[in-house]
């Protein structure tokens, strides 16, 4: 489904930073992968190549078999295929909760009012939010405006969803309810691609764990081989100490 | 912070309270009393009396008849009359309220004698007039301002050279340049060039207040962009994001995301660029567009009464601009609890 072939990415600014060297990956149709790593170790830089929010200076990601680097590509078409959630939540603070998960499907999908209505309300019970509908953002806990922004994303029908940390911002005690509405899409067979420190999550729903350090994959596999048995020394001393 | 709690602390002594508003009225007073004083000292005769016209007055008609002739008719038309005269100009009907004539049919009259004299309806006086054409002109250039500065904002932060740069430039011409320069390089030049234009092309010319109206929408434009470029700056960037990778164009984000965030921040600095705006309207009495100031100026010249006038001219002024910026606090206070 996604084709990471050898991508290089560099910061100048504020100084020299090799975010990504040489990072090929393949993501099938279905899998759920969790990326972990240190800070600055360039797993949300991948991510954010992924959907291109930031670009590559060398090497291709094919999405579906397109380019998404090649300047001829409508990457707009490629993103609405794309579900994204942010360590920040960003949702629209000018619109209620509701209108946040309207909006993409009006200006993208094109959706009739009624269709897209219909939509958000059943999308709004999933994520267990439906009373705070017509809400302003600002008026929500961390962890109900989390799940609000997965059910933005997921009004569009994504094929793919890519996580940026999405607990790391909230209070331990909202750190469930958004973790619980990840495992469901997971059970359900969404493609997820996760950067996330919850090893929790990462054991119970994961495919696949990457692990990544200085701009590159060290170490990848099945959660159980990765947690019990991680061959690198990198990988070891990461688990020491975060476990 | 210490300073200040001290302070409130002062102020809310009822007494202290009380004395500090006294000083202020008593400073006012001292102002305005001097100023009399001087007013008087130099013999100023003050006829505000004579003020109330320049805002609305009653006309007075009269009648003059054209040539030599005689009344043929003088007939009731509800409660009014109707004379009609006959004279070598030719054969007129003038409707006349009662009262306002002594003639009876058959009466000879000759070229400037008086048909009848009464006092008409109520007319708009200069300064009424005046204070219109500064709405006017402030309203729409208000207008044009805010859409040649929402769009040079927009392109000014773009990545696109030609936009970009262009938005760039439009600014530090426009801000570089003095706008009573402008003034008349919008009147005599681009007016000239354009009305030969237009007349050559059998299209009607425009008039000296639509030329006012392009100064001063493009002077205004110029500040409003580096506004707008701000409040779209200070937008998160994460915005931007959410909605890009939900597959919003570029517009799109603009329209529905960024600007009607940016707006809440903008509003202040926009206000006070539109009290500008109604402020230097008055540079436009210098390519004879009669708004307030040059009204005021023209009020003067007839009546002498210089201090009263541009007193009152002043305080037209201030009235506008404080109506503004209550409106747009309230506007503020609206969006603000959202």
């Amino acid at each position: 489904m996604i084709d990471v072939i050898s991508i290089y990415k560099t910061f100048y600014v504020p100084h020299e930073v090799k975010a990504l060297v040489d990072v090929s990956n393949k993501i099938k149709a279905g899998e759920v992968v969790v990326v972990i790593g240190p800070s600055g170790s360039g797993k949300s830089t991948f991510l954010r190549c992924l959907n291109r929010l930031e670009t590559a200076e060398r090497g291709q990601i094919l999405v579906d078999g397109v380019d998404i680097f090649d300047p001829k590509t409508n990457i707009n078409t490629v993103r609405a295929e794309m579900g994204m959630v942010f360590q920040s939540f960003n949702l629209y603070p000018h619109l209620t909760v509701q209108g946040n998960v309207n909006l993409a499907q009006k200006l993208v999908r094109k959706r009739p009012k009624k269709e897209r209505e219909e939509k958000t309300r059943m999308l709004l019970e999933k994520v267990g939010i439906s009373a705070k509908a017509k809400a302003w953002p600002s008026n929500l806990s961390g962890g109900q405006q989390q799940r609000v922004a997965i059910a933005r994303a997921l009004a569009m029908d994504p094929k793919i969803m890519l996580f940026d940390e999405p607990t790391s911002a909230l209070d331990p005690e909202m750190i469930g309810e958004v973790l619980e509405v990840m495992k469901t899409l997971a059970k359900e067979g969404m493609t997820m691609v996760c950067v996330t420190h919850e090893m929790g999550f990462a054991r119970e729903v994961a495919d696949r764990v990457i692990f990544m350090d200085e701009g590159m994959i060290v170490e990848e596999g099945t959660p159980e081989k990765f947690y019990k048995n991680p061959t690198h020394d990198r990988t070891k001393l990461f688990l020491k100490q975060i476990l | 912070m210490e300073q200040n709690i001290s302070n409130i602390k002062r102020l809310s002594n009822p007494f202290a309270y009380f004395l500090s508003v006294g000083g202020f009225l008593v400073l006012l007073f001292m102002v305005i009393g001097s100023v009399y004083y001087a007013t008087v000292a130099v013999d100023y005769q003050w006829r505000w009396f004579k003020v109330p016209k320049y805002f609305m007055y009653k006309s007075s008609v009269t009648l003059y008849a054209e040539g030599f002739g005689e009344i043929d008719t003088i007939a009731a038309n509800k409660d009014k009359y109707d004379i009609t005269v006959t004279t070598d100009a030719g054969k007129r009907t003038y409707t006349v309220p009662e009262g306002t004539f002594d003639w009876t049919e058959g009466d000879m009259v000759g070229p400037g004698d008086i048909i009848a004299s009464y006092e008409g309806g109520w007319q708009p006086g200069i300064l009424a007039k005046g204070l219109w054409v500064t709405l006017k002109i402030s309203f729409i250039a208000t207008f044009f301002g805010i859409l040649l500065g929402i769009i040079g904002g927009v392109a000014r932060v773009s990545n696109t050279p030609v936009l970009k740069w262009s938005a760039m430039a439009y600014v530090e011409v426009i801000r570089g340049s003095p706008l009573l320069v402008q003034i008349m390089i919008f009147y005599f030049v681009l007016g000239t060039t354009m009305n030969k234009i237009l007349m050559m092309n059998g299209i009607p010319r425009l008039n000296a207040e639509w030329y006012g109206i392009m100064a001063l929408s493009v002077f205004t434009g110029a500040y409003v962009v580096e506004i707008v470029r701000a409040g779209i700056e200070a937008i998160h960037p994460g915005q931007v994001e959410a909605a890009r990778s939900s597959g919003m164009t570029y517009f799109q984000c603009m329209f529905h995301i960024v600007l009607p965030q940016a707006l809440k921040t903008i509003l202040p600095p926009l206000a006070g660029q539109f009290i500008n705006l109604i402020k230097d309207s008055s540079l436009l009495g210098m390519i004879s567009i009669r708004e307030l100031t040059k009204a005021t100026r023209e009020g003067i010249t007839t009546s002498l009464q210089t201090f009263e006038l541009w007193i009152l001219c002043a305080i037209l002024y201030l009235l506008m601009t404080f109506t503004l910026s209550m409106c747009v606090q309230y506007l503020e206070r609206r969006t603000a609890t959202k």
